[in-house]
C-alpha cells in the first residue's frame, strides 16, 4: 500500500464538493456523526439525497461567506492505496491556493461540465498543473446525467480538450465521464447509464496510476537539515548528517562531494534510528555518515561525485506571486530553497504568463497577487538547484518578504546560468 | 536490483521526520508538547527516529490540567525516564491560583479551555519559538485547513486567513519576536494510520487504551469516566462497564467507549467497524458549538 496525492481544482458549480463528497461517502470514510451533522442543516438535493458537497466545508468564515479560502486536506483509503486529496478553490483569484495544493500533487482531478465544456477555467486549472510539473492529468466530463449520459457530448469535449492539450506539458492524461451527483463512475462503473465506456471509474484509476516513477532515482541530493552529534562516550566522534533524500540512492561505498564547498568524500553508512540500512532513496529521512571529516552544516547539500555539479547564483524562474504587495524588478527577498535560506534580488521580469492561454506578455513593471511570471534571479550565496522540469523536488523555492516574514511567492526554476 | 518502494507508513514516518528536523535546524528554543495521549507518544517515537544516537533538540513539555487520567502521567514519568530525555511540567491549577482565574463550573465543566492560558505562560516562561504538537487534519474540520508550520502572534492566535502558503516540502519557519510556530508532524496520518504504526513499532500504549471496567457516568449518551474532577448532578447513574479510551485527554472531557478490545489488533479492529469518528465519540469539548475548534484554535489552543 502506497500513498497518492491528488489535488481537485474546481468552483462548486462544477460539483468538485459533490465528487470529493462522493468519493469519501463511497469508500465509507463518512462517519455517521459527520453524516449527522450534514442532515442536522437540513441541505438535501432535489431526490432526497444528503448534499454531499457540505462533508467538504471548512471554516465558521467560509460558511458565512460561502466561499472556500483556502486548500483543506481531505483523507481516504482503500485497500490498495492511501489517498491524500488537497482540495482547492478553482476561481481565478485563488491561483495561489491551487499552486499550493498542486507543488505537492502527483495528479490533478480537473472537473468539467458536461453542459459547458472546455471553458476558461478547464484551461487555467490544466495550465497551472502543468507548469506545477503534476505528471498526471484526469479530466472527468462531470454532470452526464444532464446530458443524457451522451457519448458524443463526451466524445466533442475529450477532442476539443486534446486540441487545447497539446501545448501541455503533461505525460498522462485520462479523460472519464462521471456523474458525481449519481455515483456514475466514480466509485462504481456505469454499466446501465454509459455502456459505451469501458475505462476505469474514477477511484479505479486512483488506485492504479503508477506513482512510484514519479520518484527522480537518478540524480542524487541530499540537503542536510541538521548535524547529529551526540558527544557521549558510547558515540564520542559520531558525526551524522540528518536529511532527506529529496532525489536518487545512496548507500555505502558512494563517492560524494559535498556542495557548495566541493569537498569530496565516501558514505560510511546509511542509518535510521541508530539502525543500518542498505540503501536509501527519494523521498526517504535517513543519517548519513562519511568517511572523512569534512566540514558540513544545514543546507550543504551532498550529491554523487559523478554527477559532476556546480552550484549557481543566477537563474530564470517561474513564479507565482501570492501577497497583495505587488512585486517589482529589484525587489529583495529571502529565498528558502530545502534547508538553505539566502537573500535574493529579483533583477528583471521578462514576461507574465496568462493562465487562461499560456501566452507571454512582455513589458510587465509589475506581478500582482496570482500572476505568474518569469524572472531573473540573482541570489547572495550559491545554490545546488536543477531545472523544475528535471527534478522537481530540487526545483521549486519560496519566497519570503524580509520584514514580515510572509511566504509571498513561489518558484520554479527555469533555467540555471554557470 | 533492492525494490524500492516505501510503503504508507514509511512515506508518512519520512515525512514527520523531515518536519521534525526543520524543527531542530529553523528554531533556537524548541519544544515537544506531550500530552500522554497516542499521538503525541507517536511524536516521541518519531524524535527517536529522527535524533538518535543523538539526544532530543528540545524537551518534552507537558501542560498538566490536574485532571489526567492518572495512568496517563505514570506513562508519561517512565517514558521521560527510560528515553533520559527533559521533561518540564506545567499545571494549570498553579495558573488558576496565581491568575486568580475562575474554575468552570456545571456540567460541562473543564479545564481544557484554561489549558491554553498555561500553554502561553509557559511558552513565555521558556522563550520557547516552536512547539511541536500531534494534531492531525483529519480530526476536525478546522484542522483540515492548518498548516504543517502554523505561525501565532504573540497571543497564540491561530488566524486562518494570515496563514502562510506551504508548497513542496519547504517550510518557511521565520518569524519575529514573540511570535512562535506550533508545528504539526503527523498532520497528514489518520486515526487508522497511528494505530497501524503503534502496531508496526511496537509502542507500549498506556493500558486505558485497552479494554478495562471502569465506573462511569452516562452523559449525553456519552460515558464519562467518574472522578472526583466530574460535575456531578443527583440524578447522575454511575455504571460499571468494559470500555477503552479512544483519546486521551483531560478526564472531564474525554468520553470513554464501550470495548472488548484488549490488544492493537482488537482496537484496530474496531476502529475499522466504527461508524463514529474519534472526536466525535469521545470529545465533549467539541460538542459544545459547532466551531468550538476553530474558536479554541483562533484563541492560541493546539
Amino acid at each position: 500500500m502506497d500513498i497518492l496525492r491528488f489535488i481537485t481544482a474546481g468552483n462548486v458549480d462544477d460539483g468538485k464538493s459533490t465528487l470529493i463528497g462522493r468519493l469519501l461517502y463511497d469508500t465509507k470514510q463518512i462517519f455517521a456523526d459527520q453524516l449527522e451533522a450534514i442532515e442536522s442543516s437540513g441541505r438535501v438535493n432535489e431526490d432526497g439525497q444528503v448534499d454531499l458537497s457540505l462533508l467538504t466545508d471548512g471554516l465558521k468564515a467560509e460558511r458565512e461567506q460561502g466561499i472556500t479560502i483556502d486548500v483543506a486536506y481531505k483523507y481516504f483509503s482503500t485497500e490498495k492505496r492511501k489517498f491524500i486529496i488537497a482540495d482547492a478553490p478553482g476561481h481565478i483569484q485563488y491561483t495561489r491556493n491551487m499552486v499550493t495544493g498542486a507543488s505537492n500533487s502527483n495528479l490533478s482531478i480537473i472537473l468539467v461540465d458536461a453542459r459547458k465544456g472546455v471553458q476558461e477555467q478547464t484551461r487555467r486549472h490544466s495550465i497551472i498543473s502543468s507548469l506545477l510539473g503534476i505528471p498526471h492529468l484526469v479530466i472527468c466530463i462531470n454532470k452526464m446525467d444532464l446530458v443524457g449520459y451522451d457519448e458524443q457530448v463526451y466524445n466533442q469535449i475529450v477532442e476539443d480538450y486534446k486540441q487545447f492539450a497539446q501545448k501541455l506539458n503533461a505525460k498522462d492524461i485520462t479523460f472519464i465521464p462521471v456523474s458525481a451527483l449519481k455515483g456514475d463512475n466514480i466509485v462504481e462503473g456505469s454499466e446501465l447509464t454509459m455502456p459505451w465506456y469501458q475505462g476505469p471509474s474514477l477511484l479505479e484509476h486512483l488506485e492504479q496510476v503508477p506513482v512510484s516513477q514519479d520518484f527522480n532515482l537518478e540524480n542524487s541530493r541530499f540537503p542536510v537539515q541538521y548535524v547529529i552529534r551526540p558527544l557521549t562516550a558510547e558515540h564520542h566522534d559520531y558525526r551524522g548528517y540528518a536529511g532527506k533524500v529529496i532525489s536518487g540512492t545512496y548507500k555505502a561505498g558512494d563517492k560524494v562531494t559535498v556542495q557548495p564547498s566541493g569537498q569530496t568524500t565516501t558514505v560510511k553508512s546509511v542509518e535510521l534510528g541508530g539502525k543500518v540500512l542498505e540503501e536509501a532513496f527519494a523521498s526517504m529521512s535517513v543519517v548519513l555518515q562519511l568517511q572523512d571529516e569534512v566540514d558540513i552544516s544545514r543546507g550543504d547539500v551532498i550529491v554523487k561525485a559523478a554527477d559532476g555539479l556546480e552550484v549557481a547564483q543566477e537563474f530564470e524562474a517561474e513564479v507565482c506571486w501570492m501577497h497583495n504587495k505587488a512585486l517589482k524588478p529589484g525587489a529583495k527577498l529571502l529565498l528558502r530553497h530545502n534547508s538553505t535560506e539566502t537573500r535574493c534580488v529579483v533583477r528583471h521580469i521578462n514576461y507574465k504568463i496568462d493562465i487562461n492561454t499560456l501566452d507571454h506578455l512582455e513589458d510587465v513593471d509589475q506581478v500582482q497577487l496570482n500572476d505568474i511570471c518569469r524572472v531573473q534571479i540573482k541570489t547572495a550565496a550559491p545554490l545546488l538547484l536543477d531545472k523544475y522540469a528535471d527534478n522537481r523536488s530540487n526545483g521549486g523555492f519560496i519566497l519570503v518578504d524580509e520584514t514580515s516574514f510572509a511566504t509571498v511567492g513561489a518558484g520554479m526554476v527555469a533555467e540555471i546560468e554557470y | 536490483m533492492t525494490k524500492r518502494y516505501l510503503d504508507y507508513l514509511d512515506q508518512l514516518e519520512a515525512e514527520a521526520i523531515h518536519i521534525m528536523r526543520e524543527v531542530a535546524g529553523q528554531f533556537e528554543k524548541p519544544a515537544l508538547l506531550f500530552s500522554g495521549g497516542k499521538d503525541s507518544i507517536t511524536l516521541v517515537r518519531l524524535a527517536e527516529k529522527a535524533f538518535r544516537p543523538g539526544k532530543f533538540p528540545f524537551p518534552l513539555v507537558h501542560i498538566d490540567t490536574g485532571h489526567n487520567f492518572p495512568e496517563a502521567i505514570r506513562y508519561r514519568d517512565e517514558l521521560a525516564e527510560r528515553l533520559g530525555e527533559k521533561l518540564i511540567v506545567r499545571n494549570v491549577e498553579e495558573t488558576i491560583k496565581r491568575k486568580n482565574l475562575s474554575e468552570p463550573k456545571g456540567r460541562y465543566a473543564s479545564r481544557n479551555a484554561l489549558q491554553t492560558h498555561t500553554l502561553l505562560e509557559t511558552i513565555e516562561e521558556f522563550g520557547f519559538d516552536a512547539c511541536i504538537g500531534g494534531a492531525r487534519r483529519d480530526e476536525e474540520k478546522a484542522r483540515a485547513k492548518e498548516r504543517i508550520f502554523s505561525v501565532r502572534d504573540e497571543f497564540g492566535q491561530w488566524d486562518p486567513k494570515r496563514q502562510r502558503p506551504e508548497l513542496w516540502n519547504i517550510y518557511n519557519g521565520r518569524i519575529s519576536k514573540g511570535e512562535n510556530v506550533r508545528v504539526f508532524p503527523i498532520s497528514n496520518w489518520t486515526e487508522l494510520d497511528v494505530w497501524n504504526y503503534i502496531k508496526r513499532e511496537e509502542i507500549a500504549l498506556p493500558n486505558i487504551y485497552y479494554t478495562h471496567e471502569r465506573e462511569c457516568l452516562v452523559r449525553d449518551g456519552k460515558l464519562m469516566a467518574w472522578s472526583d474532577f466530574i460535575y456531578q448532578e443527583p440524578d447522575d447513574v454511575v455504571v460499571r462497564k468494559q470500555v477503552r479510551f479512544r483519546t486521551v485527554g483531560d478526564m472531564t472531557c474525554t468520553a470513554a467507549v464501550e470495548s472488548i478490545a484488549h490488544d492493537i489488533d482488537g482496537v484496530i479492529a474496531e476502529i475499522l467497524e466504527s461508524k463514529i469518528s474519534e472526536r466525535g465519540a469521545t470529545r465533549i469539548d467539541d460538542k459544545l458549538s459547532e466551531t468550538a475548534m476553530e474558536d479554541r484554535k483562533k484563541g492560541g489552543y493546539f
